[in-house]
């Protein structure tokens, strides 16, 4: 940090003047919302529509009330599959891309990233819509190309069924962001002092163990922070299974999230009537769930992770 | 050095490009095939979906269709509105306020930092239920100055956390000679920082840019007449009402394909560099 050597005692306006702008909007447009939708997660609306304080009444609805903690489980639930599934797909093939990418002989790089980050810069709504023309069975192209490799029995209409919609939908998610993790680790791994890795392939070492032995334990700090990225983009994700499944994130349920269980509870939905108060509660448990993600990360993933490679 | 084969080096070699391939294709071919399907007649699109468009199949009937049916252009307009003083707007402030953090040294300075990098992490869409009642309460229901307002607040994080980053590393004689000669620290700002900060404003705005662009929950929640819909909500809901029209559905798709597709070829030097670079810590 820059030192400042303060002219004078005057009071410092100009820090004020800079400040000013993006903490006013930042405040009102964010923390207060965060902070107030908080607070409204303590009260319900009586018959005429006045807020009356309930303590954790809206939570014990949520969590015990039939009518609620189904769906709320349910879409936990499919949260954490979701998750999982980025995890064990994405950020491995992010990996094993970045690693190629970085390796010193390959030529063109330049095209191969640009190509493979195309996805990642659409809107998710477009790819929603891209990926539910391709699997659609009225069109065929899936299984076309299933017959081209001789594996057209297996087709089946993956979006449609509820044992295989919720996977079908995460892989659409991982193939649109696996550009992230790629962009993150490839930084990371050219980061990496030639020296260290020159050395050991003198002393006969091939790319794979200079890869696992050298490069890999010094970029475990960039996979805890794509693990933690993953984790907040997965439990805030919604736009992709509102577009490629609606509000009701069919069929029966079987991909909602809980980004889509908050619209629907803040909206309505059917004869359900939209509610502030259990909407907000909703939003509260999000909050917590990325909160509790987000200080184990750094306090006990992170930390470890930084002295173990320093 | 190593005494590896000629052979097996240039196997391996085959290997790398094979799987980079691979993946590349993987990654285009979706949208390709979106693209080539939007200028051919319904029954091109279903007799062979993998061709390109011939001379028998060529057809613009989705364009017409979508053009006529839809208000696409009023779409884009508000989407380049809304992006465009999104972004003019965040990286103003954005840079003053990641000055007051890097260039000065006072008690609150930390925990400012601290306060303002909170939204790098909290997702603002789950205080949705206030910033309803907030833009209701304002009487901006329904207007794009309720986008860019929450717009902002939602791209300051990052774009403060980012250039103050940047900014530490400018040195400090430049400031302290300026303000020998006795310039205001508003124009030692403008005039000696900003300047000098281009290249990392020229990549947080690509990073503010394309969430902004792409964002749907804020549209759906904020917005109700068509007047007002940006080309993601747009595109949703006309593919929502249209979704047996494949001609519609494709050529509306390509419409907001092209335009991101053609910002992304001029724009992804800049945006890879700023990624490799570690802007992103």
């Amino acid at each position: 940090m820059p030192g400042f050597a303060k002219s004078g005692k005057r009071f410092p306006t100009h820090i004020v003047v800079f400040l000013a702008p993006a903490v006013i909007v930042y405040t009102l447009f964010m923390i207060y919302p965060l902070l107030d939708s908080l607070r409204v997660s303590f009260y319900t609306p009586d018959d005429t529509g006045a807020l009356s304080f309930v303590g954790l009444g809206n939570y014990e609805t949520l969590f015990f009330d039939e009518n609620w903690s189904k769906g709320f489980w349910n879409a936990l639930s499919n949260n954490f599959i979701l998750f999982a599934i980025h995890m064990l797909v994405q950020n491995p093939i992010g990996l094993l891309l970045a690693a190629l990418l970085s390796l010193p002989t390959v030529r063109g790089r330049n095209i191969y990233r640009t190509a493979m980050f195309l996805p990642t810069m659409m809107s998710v709504v477009i790819i929603g819509f891209v990926w539910q023309l391709i699997l659609n069975p009225l069109w065929g192209v899936a299984e076309t190309l299933l017959d081209i490799i001789g594996m057209v029995d297996y087709f089946q209409p993956w979006l449609g069924q509820e044992s295989t919609a919720l996977v079908t939908i995460s892989l659409i998610s991982v193939w649109q962001f696996v550009g992230i993790p790629m962009m993150l680790i490839y930084a990371a791994l050219l980061n990496i002092p030639e020296e260290l890795t020159e050395a050991a392939i003198i002393d006969g070492a091939n790319h794979w163990q200079v890869f696992w032995r050298i490069k890999f334990p010094l970029i475990l700090p960039t996979l805890g922070i794509v693990s933690i990225l993953t984790f907040v983009a997965n439990f805030n994700a919604f736009d992709l299974i509102y577009a490629i499944k609606g509000g009701l994130a069919g069929p029966n349920f079987a991909t909602d999230i809980m980004g889509t269980f908050f619209y629907r509870v803040l909206f309505g939905f059917q004869l359900q009537m939209g509610s502030n108060g259990m909407g907000a509660t909703v939003a509260a448990m999000m909050f917590l769930i990325i909160l509790t993600g987000v200080i184990i990360f750094f306090f006990a993933v992170q930390r470890r992770l930084l002295r173990h490679s320093f | 050095m190593s005494s590896k084969p000629l052979v097996q080096k240039s196997l391996s070699a085959t290997l790398v490009h094979g799987i980079l391939i691979c993946y590349s294709i993987l990654a285009l071919w979706p949208i390709f095939l979106v693209l080539i399907n939007s200028f051919k007649s319904r029954k091109g699109i279903f007799n062979d979906p993998m061709a390109l468009p011939s001379a028998e199949t060529f057809s613009t009937i989705g364009f017409d269709k979508v053009l006529g049916r839809s208000n696409f252009d009023v779409y884009f307009f508000n989407s380049i509105t809304v992006t465009v003083l999104t972004l003019g707007i965040t990286l103003l402030i954005g840079a003053m306020a990641a000055w007051a953090l890097a260039g000065y040294k006072y008690k609150l300075n930390t925990l400012l930092a601290f306060y303002l990098a909170i939204g790098i992490m909290v997702p603002i869409r789950l205080g949705t239920v206030s910033i309803l009642k907030l833009v209701v309460a304002m009487g901006l229901m329904n207007t794009l100055t309720a986008l860019v307002l929450v717009y902002i607040a939602m791209s300051l994080p990052l774009t403060i956390f980012i250039l103050s980053e940047f900014m530490q590393q400018i040195p400090n004689d430049l400031k302290e000679a300026a303000r020998c000669d006795g310039v205001s620290e508003y124009r030692i700002f403008f005039q000696i920082i900003l300047p000098l900060t281009r290249p990392a404003i020229a990549t947080v705005g690509v990073f503010t840019m394309v969430p902004v662009w792409n964002d749907l929950w804020f549209p759906l929640i904020l917005t109700a007449d068509d007047s007002v819909r940006t080309v993601t909500l747009g595109v949703q809901q006309f593919v929502g009402q249209y979704v047996t029209d494949w001609n519609s559905v494709l050529a509306s798709l390509t419409l907001a394909i092209v335009p991101v597709f053609i910002l992304y070829i001029i724009f992804s030097r800049q945006l890879i560099r700023g990624i490799t670079a570690g802007a992103v810590k």
